[in-house]
């Protein structure tokens, strides 16, 4: 490509919005290798005179910010199996298995998705108190089985499997449980790929209910002590960077090697209405 | 035989599942806030009472409840229009016929949609430090004098809405360039033979040809910015002055911290017949404006 004027102009125009955009981020973690107090300076540092490690040593060895790594771990990627161990069989068979109410089931799964979560919350917590989920994980993967997007993401997807296929597997006597393991879930890598990333992001992001379902110190995820931690250390500045990079930079590094993934889902997710 | 009963191992897991923790509590909210749950009712079930619009009509009386609804709008009215033209603005020019490295652009922009919140609700309350922070530090290169942003009862709620715009822009960026792609080149070549500016063509060949799609985000950032919790919770917990209390934020507060669960549920539910109401509005505004 040609450099001309407009050229130059528009890339420029480009750039700096990146940068602007950007910016809070390469802020934080430069920050987060500054000396304590060093940030709170005017005219603001951008970059440390003397990088140290020594609030990622605080973190980790005065505030065990290694626990609640390891606990946001675990509940993400028993979210992530789950959500696909519920959702995927059930998108498929809306796509490609003829049963009584299958259409009318689906419309109203696919209204229900404008009801925000929230509305629930209250008596979920109820329930899950009747059934002494509270204070515990299970609680907190409980919403992650009920993934109604999910279930839409991969019938979108299996509808593009032809019939022709399935029916040549069943004339050769295939269980339909066979034929999923065997012929459909090989076909559907890319999506349970883009799903798996979903539900992976959205559990270890998630804040609120995490934070109603788990009052066990012991039991917090990032998020969740994160803003605990930031309630207590208002003034410790490059603590709080460094904290908030170990909370974001897991999920910001599984996004740019998967963005691939992330971002044909989202264009599928949006068109739903 | 076998033909129809197999789908229920493949659907009943999911359908049992959405029933039980997503279809009966939303139900059951209802039944809730026509009842006085609170913290006796949690000790011992026998205290709990049906008291019919009680809740409803004990926050009618409440002036939180009511700054929390008034806060809430004005995020709605100032924070979809600033999120749409930002996200739109982005999407022009990431998707400019003359740009370099396109993909590069798109990564960069939509990074913060990615990171988890309340990390960047951390971030951001530095950023928006009256004097060590980066942001006031870039108003001065205009001559602009401190603000203070999070101590400020006027500042709070534009301070939470540029970070939430910061955050979001880059989803709603992605979708409109996806329409963006889908506005024929000929449309754009005709209309620049005729003699139309930048601004004209964009106007009426572009805008024409997105118009559901900006429908499409406006009604999702109208559901997303009434469900602000986290924002308010770590960057300003709701002050100063209660100017940052979001419906939400309220919820959570009359549920989980005076368990008074009755009347948060009542809460929960107008949340909801309010999102119900503003999409309604939009759709049909949107089908007037298809017909006009």
């Amino acid at each position: 490509m040609r450099w001309s004027l407009e050229r130059w102009v528009v890339t420029a125009a480009a750039a700096i919005f990146a940068l602007v955009t950007l910016a809070p981020l390469l802020w934080m973690l430069s920050v987060s290798f500054m000396a304590p107090g060093e940030a709170a300076a005017f005219p603001p540092p951008l970059i440390p005179t003397d990088p140290t490690l020594a609030n990622y040593r605080e973190l980790f060895v005065t505030y065990g910010i290694g626990k609640y790594f390891g606990n946001s771990l675990l509940l993400a990627t028993l979210a992530t199996l789950l959500a696909l161990l519920f959702t995927v069989p059930a998108g498929y068979a809306f796509a490609k298995l003829r049963f009584k109410g299958r259409d009318g089931i689906f419309q109203v799964l696919v209204g229900a998705l404008v009801i925000p979560g929230q509305i629930g919350m209250l008596p979920l917590f109820l329930m899950l108190k009747g059934m002494g989920l509270v204070n515990s994980y299970a609680g907190a993967l409980v919403p992650w089985l009920a993934g109604i997007f999910g279930i839409f993401l991969v019938r979108q997807y299996c509808l593009s499997i032809p019939d022709e296929m399935l029916e040549a597997a069943r004339v050769d006597g295939a269980s339909e449980g066979r034929i999923f393991r065997s012929i459909v879930l090989p076909m559907l890598t890319p999506i349970l790929v883009t799903l798996a990333l979903f539900v992976f992001l959205g559990s270890w992001n998630d804040f609120m209910w995490p934070l109603i379902i788990l009052a066990d110190q012991d039991l917090y995820t990032l998020p969740v002590a994160l803003a605990a931690l930031s309630r207590e250390h208002v003034q410790d500045n490059e603590l709080m960077m460094a904290g908030s990079v170990v909370t974001t930079l897991p999920v910001l590094i599984l996004f740019l090697a998967l963005q691939r993934f992330y971002m044909s889902g989202l264009l599928a997710g949006s068109v739903k209405g | 035989m076998t033909r129809t009963r197999a789908p229920w191992p493949f659907v009943s897991p999911a359908l049992l599942a959405i029933g039980l923790f997503f279809v009966v509590p939303a139900i059951a909210s209802l039944f809730l806030s026509f009842t006085d749950f609170d913290i006796y009712a949690l000790a011992d079930l026998n205290n709990l009472r049906f008291v019919g619009f009680d809740n409803y009509t004990r926050l009618t009386g409440n002036p939180l409840f009511w700054r929390a609804m008034g806060n809430t709008l004005w995020f709605v009215m100032l924070g979809v229009p600033l999120v749409v033209a930002l996200s739109l603005a982005a999407a022009l020019l990431v998707n400019a016929r003359t740009l370099h490295w396109k993909p590069l652009w798109r990564v960069a922009l939509f990074a913060p949609y990615v990171t988890t919140l309340v990390a960047t609700a951390v971030v951001w309350r530095y950023l928006l430090h009256t004097r060590y922070g980066l942001v006031n530090y870039a108003l001065g290169w205009f001559g602009i004098e401190p603000i203070d942003w999070l101590g400020s009862p006027t500042a709070s709620l534009p301070a939470i809405l540029i970070f939430v715009a910061w955050k979001t822009f880059g989803y709603n960026m992605i979708i409109f360039m996806a329409a963006l792609q889908t506005v024929p080149h000929e449309l754009h070549e005709a209309a620049r033979i005729d003699g139309a500016g930048p601004w004209a063509r964009f106007r009426h060949v572009t805008l024409p040809a997105i118009a559901p799609v900006v429908l499409l985000v406006s009604i999702l950032s109208v559901a997303g910015f009434f469900q602000l919790f986290a924002e308010p919770y770590v960057m300003t917990q709701g002050g100063p002055a209660q100017s940052t209390v979001t419906v939400l934020y309220f919820m959570y507060e009359e549920g989980f911290k005076w368990w008074n669960l009755g009347s948060g549920a009542a809460v929960a539910f107008i949340l909801f017949v309010m999102i119900f109401a503003v999409t309604l509005a939009q759709l049909a505004v949107a089908k007037r404006a298809e017909r006009a």
